[in-house]
């Protein structure tokens, strides 16, 4: 059996995971601050790959960083990129269509942080930035992971827009999503149903970890109530 | 040393509109849920923004919208507690006020200073654990020392005993009776108790759905508070409209009773007010500023006997009618539902209100 397609769907997924993390981090935090209007309006561009049709964005894709578009064209003119139909090219795609789990869980836990401990924390003198690092990322920690693995669970499964945009090219591009479909068609039932095993089993750890994390948000409280007896 | 505010704000329906000021001294904005003592205290804080407006404190503009000031909160050096535990759940008590002590610039002898607080406010044994291995009163008293930490020129305490129960209530209120009285600026007390206000304040300025304009001596207040609303603030529970009928004596319309004044009765007075516990059954030969009622219940209290009456026997028709007596165990005695009784009002203890 040849792993590649294991091999190319966790760097995939790693690399546009590291990149949702991020952008879904920040444009949460800054989308939390923006007045109500600019805020809705935001919340709806951001979360529109979450309902659109895969295909959809693999289409918005293409348009952009295709060899045509305004994005691939100047890649290859500058530097003989080819943004599609290569490896990396599933990041693009994989990355967009994870970004509104990743930019919603972290969202849902900056808003439900208690907002007098930024108060107090201004008050007393500690810059925006110290308590963004030091008081509102550990105290969403639990849901900023929760949203990080969902993130790489989208991005491993991905299949639609990917497809579109990086194509099936076996040792090149081929994912497990685009391996089982390409194997389906060639009617290779018993080499499917590995792959189809492989990905039950990556699912099943993933939302096993996003349930622990959900579970230990509560936890440590219990915990160390049952401590306090003593003080 | 003292804050100067006159701000206004729009929040929806909701419009508030603060003016007072204060020296060195404890201010109480005394008022109930809902009418804008904390968004007036978030104002000067510095986390929530006035429409309009000037905050001055010590001299330096905070807030002026016509000059278009507006200090970030963390130029203000204002400490505000706040009512639930506002400690960084993610750090120890040492960590929470280390926080505060390394994060200026001037941060020498950061460590002197930490242990200094801690042993003020009797953290000892505390400072490694976290929040939430604490109680109520102990992460107030500890957020009070990280609060004390930023040596804040002005102090401000938003409902800061709310969530706490009577007896851990009552330790923290010594503790900040301590610490006010070691702090020479203003302190700014926010609270709906106005026993919590009587007793920890100098000067008290009521608060009504969102306006606050005028400031009292607290004796005032509650000795003679002028208009209804400050007088139900500060806790008075019997409540009649009045038609002036001499120089000293008033009808009370809803007791159906000619009453005395000991004071002359002013012009704009339209309601009287008698505080429960001045109220007294009549002892024989009194023959002025007698009410006969009818009792509706009794109700016991801890150390006490309320009494709720209906004036003249008719029954409570809404508005302010129903009299309410407070009697020690042994004065209620053979008190009963359905009984007539007479009751006498001193006309010393009789508040005349305007609107």
């Amino acid at each position: 059996m040849d792993w590649f397609p294991l091999y190319n769907s966790l760097r995939v997924a790693l690399f546009s995971t590291c990149i949702t993390f991020f952008a879904g981090i920040f444009a949460a935090h800054y989308a939390a601050k923006l007045p109500r209007v600019a805020k809705g309006a935001l919340d709806c561009l951001l979360t529109l790959p979450l309902v659109l049709p895969p295909t959809v964005v693999g289409f918005f894709l293409l348009k952009t960083i295709g060899p045509l578009g305004p994005v691939g064209s100047v890649a290859l003119r500058s530097s003989g990129l080819r943004l599609t139909m290569s490896w990396y090219s599933a990041i693009f795609s994989t990355s967009v269509v994870a970004f509104p789990l990743m930019y919603r869980t972290a969202r849902g836990a900056f808003e439900s942080l208690d907002k007098t401990l930024l108060y107090s924390g201004r008050t007393l003198g500690l810059s925006d930035t110290y308590l963004f690092w030091r008081v509102v990322i550990p105290n969403c920690k639990q849901g900023i992971l929760a949203g990080t693995v969902l993130a790489f669970a989208r991005a491993l499964g991905e299949y639609g827009a990917t497809s579109m945009v990086a194509g099936y090219i076996p040792g090149r591009t081929a994912m497990i999503s685009t391996t089982v479909y390409q194997l389906w068609r060639e009617g290779n039932d018993a080499l499917a149903y590995k792959w189809v095993a492989v990905n039950l089993i990556i699912s099943f750890v993933v939302l096993a970890a996003v349930n622990l994390l959900e579970s230990a948000r509560d936890k440590p409280k219990e915990h160390l109530e049952t401590l306090s007896g003593r003080t | 040393m003292s804050i100067y505010v006159d701000i206004r704000k729009k929040l929806g329906s909701f419009s508030l509109e603060a003016r007072f000021e204060a020296k060195d001294e404890t201010l109480a904005l005394l008022g109930a849920s809902g009418c804008g003592k904390s968004l007036t205290l978030k104002c000067v804080a510095g986390v929530e923004k006035p429409d309009s407006g000037v905050i001055l404190v010590n001299g330096r503009t905070f807030f002026d919208s016509e000059k278009g000031v507006n200090l970030p909160p963390q130029k203000r050096k204002v400490g505000m507690l706040f009512q639930n535990c506002s400690l960084f759940p993610n750090m120890t008590v040492k960590e929470n006020i280390l926080a505060v002590l390394t994060h200026a610039k001037n941060n020498a002898c950061a460590d002197a200073r930490l242990r200094s607080l801690i042993k003020r406010f009797y953290l000892e044994s505390l400072e490694n654990h976290y929040p939430c291995q604490l109680s109520g009163g102990q992460q107030q008293r500890a957020a009070l020392a990280r609060m004390m930490g930023r040596e804040p020129e002005i102090i401000m305490l938003d409902e800061p005993f709310s969530a706490l129960d009577s007896y851990l209530r009552w330790q923290l209120e010594l503790e900040l009776m301590k610490t006010l009285d070691g702090f020479r600026g203003t302190a700014i007390l926010v609270s709906h108790n106005r026993d919590e206000v009587y007793r920890l304040c100098d000067k008290v300025c009521p608060m009504e759905n969102g306006g606050a304009k005028k400031i009292y001596g607290k004796k005032e207040l509650f000795d003679n508070p002028g208009t209804l609303a400050e007088c139900m603030l500060s806790g008075c529970k019997n409540y009649s409209g009045i038609k002036k009928t001499g120089e000293k004596s008033v009808y009370a319309i809803d007791w159906e009773t000619e009453l005395k004044c000991a004071a002359p009765v002013p012009e704009n007075a339209v309601f009287i007010g008698v505080r429960a516990h001045y109220v007294t059954p009549a002892r024989d030969g009194e023959s002025d500023n007698i009410v006969p009622c009818r009792v509706s219940r009794v109700i016991d209290n801890l150390f006490s006997v309320i009494i709720m009456m209906s004036p003249r026997g008719i029954e409570q028709r809404g508005g302010y009618r129903g009299i309410r007596m407070e009697l020690s165990r042994q004065e209620a005695e053979g008190i009963k539902t359905g009984d007539l009784i007479n009751i006498y009002i001193d006309p010393k203890n009789i508040i005349l209100l305007s609107e």
